[in-house]
């Protein structure tokens, strides 16, 4: 829920970090926090047990830049990634504008990649908000892994496409990111969408701000 | 619904919010009232600036209300409309302003916790008149959405990211 304030000329909106437990999610806002100037940027907030796995969310405010004159302020949430944890899990969903699903790339976490996602539509439908229809970016972490599994699989699993009804997004939408992939395509007779992904390994960085930048300009469009 | 809708406030509603928080302010003799929306928005702060990071204060009291109203349903309440958070100095007062804000209050010993709720309750009925009709038009939902803020400007979200 972006909230606009006319009277500061600031836009807030709100990204949450979903994804199975040990997938990378805050690490994800430990390196946003560790590059980012702390001129814009707020305090990280981190519930997280003793044994540092978050317990209710980690929480990272960042300003990334004027549009308009309006200061565009981004707040950055993860949720705990254990399945123990879904009641608090879900209410960090509340007034969502983006969410980045982290998935964890090896062979081993599949089923809780699946599980998880599945939890993320539950969760999202028991707010009456649509996935697929929300800004969504899904980011494939722990590429540099041996046991990694095949974007293309992980693809399969997690971002098998969506069927698209609304004539008007119903066009050919290639992925900017991903040359020779489209977004939105007829497959047959049925138009189907998928999210946008990117891969990381989120520990280095490498993959980290594009993903952030991918979602908050997503975000920023649906003002435009 | 797609998502949550996107809700703005023009610089009028934010004069008179703030008139509203300060005049409760001087009844109730606390020292410093912020404004937070569901999503741990920061909306509006009075009084007293506040000390410590206001935006992951925001947060946290989004997070705390709705863990609350959680447990409220668990014991079969429907809401836990006020909360309240007593320290040895200073205190918090929380309470719902209509389903979409939360006001929080920060005290001390300057004043008690009675006059705090009492002076509360009748601020929180004035600012849900006034986020009411800040809402209105849009039925049960929030304020329309602010599609066109940034109308006609891909280019500069474009150069934003590069």
């Amino acid at each position: 829920m972006s909230m606009i304030n006319y009277a500061s000329r600031e836009i807030n909106c709100k990204l949450v970090y979903y994804g199975p437990g040990l997938g990378g999610k805050t690490t994800n806002l430990e390196h946003i926090y560790g590059k980012v100037s702390p001129n814009t940027r707020g305090k990280m907030i981190s519930l997280a047990t003793e044994t540092e796995r978050t317990l209710f969310f980690d929480f990272l405010p960042v300003d990334l830049g004027t549009i308009r004159g309006f200061k565009t302020r981004f707040h950055l949430y993860t949720v705990p990634g254990q399945v123990y944890y879904n009641a608090s899990r879900k209410l960090i969903l509340k007034g969502v504008d983006g969410i980045v699903f982290v998935a964890d790339s090896q062979i081993e976490r599949m089923e809780a990649n699946v599980e998880s996602m599945q939890n993320l539509y539950d969760n999202m439908a028991e707010y009456g908000y649509d996935l697929t229809k929300i800004q969504f970016v899904i980011q494939y972490n722990k590429r540099d892994l041996p046991n990694a599994a095949p974007v293309r699989e992980l693809q399969e699993a997690l971002n098998p496409g969506w069927p698209i009804e609304e004539r008007a997004r119903q066009k050919v939408t290639p992925d900017p990111v991903h040359v020779g992939h489209n977004l939105v395509e007829k497959i047959d007779t049925q138009w189907i969408g998928r999210a946008p992904y990117s891969e990381a390994v989120a520990i280095r960085g490498d993959g980290v701000f594009d993903t952030l930048k991918a979602v908050s300009k997503m975000v920023l469009k649906t003002l435009s | 619904m797609a998502g949550a809708a996107s809700w703005s406030f023009s610089e009028n509603d934010f004069q008179q919010i703030q008139a509203q928080l300060q005049a409760f302010l001087r009844e109730s003799n606390a020292r410093c009232a912020l404004l937070v929306d569901r999503a741990g928005q920061l909306v509006a702060t009075v009084g007293e600036a506040p000390q410590f990071d206001s935006t992951a204060f925001a947060s946290l009291t989004a997070a705390d209300f709705s863990a609350n109203d959680q447990l409220a349903r668990m014991i079969g309440e429907n809401e836990f409309a006020s909360l309240v958070h007593q320290g040895e100095k200073e205190s918090m007062f929380l309470a719902d302003v209509a389903k979409r804000v939360i006001l929080v209050v920060l005290f001390d010993q300057r004043t008690t916790l009675g006059l705090v709720k009492l002076k509360g309750k009748r601020a929180v009925q004035k600012l849900t008149q006034a986020f009411e009709e800040m809402f209105k038009g849009v039925g049960a939902g929030p304020a329309a959405p602010q599609k066109g803020v940034l109308e006609g400007a891909e280019d500069e979200i474009d150069k934003l990211f590069g």
